[in-house]
């Protein structure tokens, strides 16, 4: 193998699975390690040069980089890294002096922001400190767009995403809220040197079925109802309710309507429970509160009488798999069964719409009938349009809107300045020694055995009892200094200097859990399979030194590595170095940025 | 040396043996020693040894003298029996230990000042009673505790970190184990587990005394240029006889060696040592031919490594002293006090 080239920012940027499974690559131990150290204010605003809705994210997320979190490798479960997001944004003091301030002067250059959801908030957020005039439109009278119109608030209070939309439109951002755009045509036509649409994916999918239009007053589309529930148009529901579909909008149906009249509510599901697609920590949470999801029935038919709806008719299914493991499902052969109820919630998926773009001003929709857009740049095929968020791709969570944010800021503030939008700036790195003494480090190596602790939840009594009473309590101080320190500090990276090592062994035999090996060099696939501990995790890297004196390479692979320095410290050289790997993505402008 | 205990998460797919451990599991206290000690990486080297042997750790007893070396029995085997004794007394103990309960796996582990020093004489006396043991003796030249004054294994023109000469002539501690009758005769270099590993399980399942001179650079005192011990003069005047694979049980013999580079050792507990010859056209189980070889590679300069002497049939100083086979804790009060009956018959056989 060819020795690794640790100067490559990404071969670093990998080793922190957490930054690197993050669409927005938030330095997640960094802020962690500050939470650990008590300085709430410090990791709040880690987070929200990066996330711009760490509050927000800290209650919602997708959590992508939990399932990457090395401990969950060594270990069984992952460091809570969500909920201790929330804990900086619960603890931190007033941050408003530490925001960037409102442009002194403006730059000239006019954006529209159509949606106020988070990609369009992160464009607003990069560009608005830079001098851009920017401007937000949006249906609503209130900014947030689905955060606060489809987020239940028992899951996100209303003051949390008041106060973090409040810092970006705090930042000189012109509102033209309550006022829905219906043309693109005539935006284009006001002037503006940049559009970015972030409309979000705002139609909920119907099931037509038998008896769908019959029964409609009791049939609800999920994502509709849900708006219609947090802006308080609906206060009450059926007794009995069948929600359809097994994601996160049927999550938060399902706990909505127990909170909203519903005592026999339940979660219906074509598929199997385990390929549901909502995240497995709200499905135990629906599961907590007595609502059953069951599975492997398909709706068929909507029953009522007189025109009012009775029940749903579903047929029995099971899963089969061709010989290319792709999955069908195929009548179980056993009878259809009935399942009575007041209402149905249908959240089968939603779908992007764009009935207010015309299709004769140059942008380009595709088959699917959704706008080509470049991926890395955001921009539509019209030069002055571009989309982020569930607008660009499909639906997917409020993490990938941010990230998706931050490159269209990018690529407009390129174009505006008359620049190549392939041109990217690079990310910023640091790689600084953590030896503070022959056997002390600045950051606290030693490995924490507890296992992921449980965030408290609200008794369910009065849980249930209000829809807006938070469920999730977050950690208290104690907790959240013990699940920071479960975090193993991957961003403090093993850095090897070949010219210092005498072959000792002494690294090799402290290593807890067998990462290093002095060997032959050898191609590989050949060298992962006689180090210490085979290398089988081929999505993990294996570093490599060059030649050694005795002809060998050091190899070291990244898989399980516990980060805890004792390689270092048994080190009599220096040949092994802590040294704490910071990589800030690079934003339009640096406002918003680590200085 | 690190203030932390070592971790005690390991990797999710560490194996474990026939017993159910972990190598971990024979691992003990984090060590103290200065960072890069080449006896850390001797004890890790029995560490793997006994876990590779499913030895069963409480069947094991460890004893030591004084010195760095003598410290290291607290780094491995931390289920084990253990006796930390005086200054070059380790023979003495463990031998008493041996004839209270042979049944023990035992371990000598000193260092050179504490057994070509004031050990000495303990050293040469255990060799030739043919205590049933494994003594490893670690072996850095000079005294590290008391900051690298030469050791009696220190080279003649051997420089110490200061540029002073040794003027004294070197004691080969393997050349006087064979001399005295040690059974099992190696020399290694801590940096060098492959052929490490096997010599310690090899002396392990040897049942008669058996000696290994492991060579183990001090990388605070004695690992400078002009230094005899240091990594890089052991590297390079290395001269390795032989690396051995050491088979117990039902392991299947295949030689897939060229012929003559690889020969069959069978030991009297029945596990087999097989010997790739890489230098040293000799029968290793003649002591003469063996004590040859040495000096004249001594003379050269170089450093012979390997399995140097076996005597494959050994016998120990319960063979010789003809003890009972039970361990005195094993014995009833009948056995040990068989009665007045028993005492006049001894007595009257002494008339």
């Amino acid at each position: 193998m060819l020795p690794t080239d640790v100067r490559n920012p990404d071969y670093f940027h990998k080793v922190v699975d957490c930054q690197w499974a993050c669409p927005a690559h938030t330095p997640v131990p960094e802020y962690i390690r500050l939470i650990a150290a008590g300085r709430y204010d410090d990791a709040y605003m880690v987070n929200w040069q990066s996330n711009v809705f760490p509050g927000v994210l800290g209650r919602t997320c997708d959590r992508p980089c939990e399932p990457a979190c090395r401990r969950g490798r060594v270990e069984e479960e992952p460091v809570a890294i969500c909920r201790l997001k929330r804990v900086a944004a619960d603890n931190k003091g007033n941050v408003s002096a530490r925001m960037p301030k409102p442009a002194s002067s403006t730059n000239g250059k006019r954006i529209a922001l159509v949606g106020a959801g988070p990609a369009s908030l992160t464009v607003a957020r990069d560009l608005a400190p830079l001098g851009y005039e920017v401007t937000v439109f949006d249906e609503f009278k209130q900014g947030g767009g689905m955060i606060r119109s489809q987020i239940p608030k028992f899951r996100l209070p209303e003051e949390i995403i008041d106060e973090e939309v409040g810092y970006i439109l705090d930042l000189g951002v012109k509102t033209e809220f309550g006022k829905r755009v219906d043309s693109l045509k005539g935006l284009i036509d006001e002037g503006y040197d940049a559009i970015f649409v972030g409309t979000g994916a705002p139609r909920g999918r119907d099931l037509d079925i038998p008896g769908r239009q019959v029964a409609a007053a009791n049939i609800h589309i999920g994502i509709d109802w849900l708006s219609s529930v947090s802006f308080g148009h609906i206060t009450s529901i059926g007794r009995r309710v069948i929600v359809l579909g097994g994601g996160n909008t049927a999550m938060d149906c399902c706990r909505s309507s127990r909170r909203l009249g519903g005592d026999d509510v339940k979660v219906i599901v074509r598929s199997g429970f385990e390929e549901m697609k909502a995240s497995p920590w709200e499905k135990s949470d629906a599961i907590h509160e007595d609502i059953p999801i069951i599975n492997f029935l398909v709706p068929k038919e909507f029953t009522h009488q007189d025109g009012k709806l009775t029940g749903v008719v579903f047929e029995k299914v099971k899963a089969e798999y061709d010989e290319k493991g792709r999955r069908k499902l195929v009548n179980a052969g056993e009878p259809d069964i009935h399942h009575e109820c007041d209402d149905v919630l249908v959240a089968v998926g939603q779908e992007n719409s764009f009935p207010w773009i015309e299709r004769d001003i140059g942008l380009e929709f595709d088959r699917w009938d959704m706008p080509v857009v470049d991926e890395t740049t955001f921009r539509s095929t019209h030069p002055k349009v571009y989309f982020g968020g569930d607008s660009a791709f499909g639906p997917k969570n409020i993490i990938w809107a941010v990230a998706h944010g931050h490159q269209a800021a990018i690529s407009i503030d390129l174009a505006c300045r008359g620049e190549e939008l392939t041109n990217r700036p690079p990310p910023k790195t640091w790689l600084n020694s953590q030896k503070m003494g022959i056997h002390e480090w600045s950051y606290d190596n030693d490995i924490s055995n507890d296992l992921r602790y449980i965030v408290p939840h609200q008794d369910k009594k009065i849980a249930l009892a209000d829809i807006k009473t938070e469920v999730e309590l977050g950690f208290d101080l104690k907790q959240a200094f013990a699940e920071a320190q479960r975090c193993f500090n991957c961003d403090v990276q093993t850095v090897f200097t070949e010219d210092a090592c005498i072959e000792c062994d002494a690294c090799v035999d402290i290593c807890p859990t067998d990462c290093i090996t002095f060997t032959d060099n050898a191609p590989e696939d050949e060298l992962r399979t006689h180090l210490s501990a085979p290398a089988l995790n081929l999505t993990q890297d294996l570093y490599v030194s060059t030649d050694l004196k005795t002809g060998r390479v050091m190899v070291k692979d990244e898989d399980v590595c516990l980060h805890c320095g004792l390689c270092a410290e048994r080190c009599p050289t220096g040949a092994w170095d802590m040294q704490r790997f910071l990589l800030d993505m690079a934003k339009a402008g640096s406002a918003c940025s680590k200085s | 040396m690190t203030f932390l205990p070592k971790p005690t998460m390991h990797h999710p797919e560490l194996p474990t043996n026939t017993l159910g451990y972990t190598r971990r599991d024979y691992e003990g206290a984090v060590s103290t020693l200065c960072a890069g000690c080449g006896h850390d990486s001797i004890s890790a080297a029995i560490v793997r040894a006994c876990y590779e042997l499913d030895l069963p750790p409480h069947r094991i007893a460890k004893l030591s003298g004084i010195g760095c070396s003598s410290k290291t029995p607290t780094y491995f085997l931390g289920n084990s029996h253990g006796f930390n004794s005086v200054h070059g007394r380790m023979p003495s103990v463990l031998t008493g230990a041996n004839l209270a309960n042979r049944d023990l796996i035992y371990l000598g582990v000193s260092g050179d000042g504490d057994s070509a020093s004031i050990g000495l004489g303990q050293f040469a006396h255990a060799m030739r009673r043919g205590v049933n043991m494994v003594y490893i003796v670690e072996n850095n030249g000079v005294y590290g505790l008391t900051k690298g004054q030469f050791s009696a294994t220190s080279d003649r023109g051997a420089k110490s970190k200061k540029g002073v000469e040794n003027n004294d002539e070197a004691i080969d501690l393997v050349s006087m184990a064979i001399q005295l009758g040690a059974t099992f005769v190696a020399r290694s270099f801590s940096g060098d587990k492959t052929q490490l590993v096997p010599l310690i399980q090899a002396a392990l399942e040897h049942q008669g005394a058996a000696f290994i001179d492991c060579i183990s650079p001090c990388v605070a005192f004695n690992n400078h240029v002009g230094s005899t011990k240091s990594f890089d003069y052991v590297r390079e005047h290395n001269e390795a006889v032989n690396y051995l694979d050491v088979i117990t049980g039902r392991d299947e013999i295949t030689v897939d060696y060229a012929p003559g580079s690889v020969e069959i050792v069978k030991q009297h507990d029945g596990s087999l040592l097989r010997l790739r010859k890489l230098a040293g056209d000799y029968d290793i189980t003649s002591r003469a031919q063996a004590m040859g070889f040495l000096q004249t590679h001594a003379e050269a300069g170089e450093i012979v490594t390997g399995l140097l002497y076996v005597d494959p049939e050994p016998l120990d100083m319960h063979h010789y002293l003809k003890t009972a086979k039970a361990p005195l804790n094993g014995m009833t009060e009948t056995d040990l006090c068989p009665g007045s009956a028993a005492l006049e018959k001894l007595n009257a056989s002494l008339r």
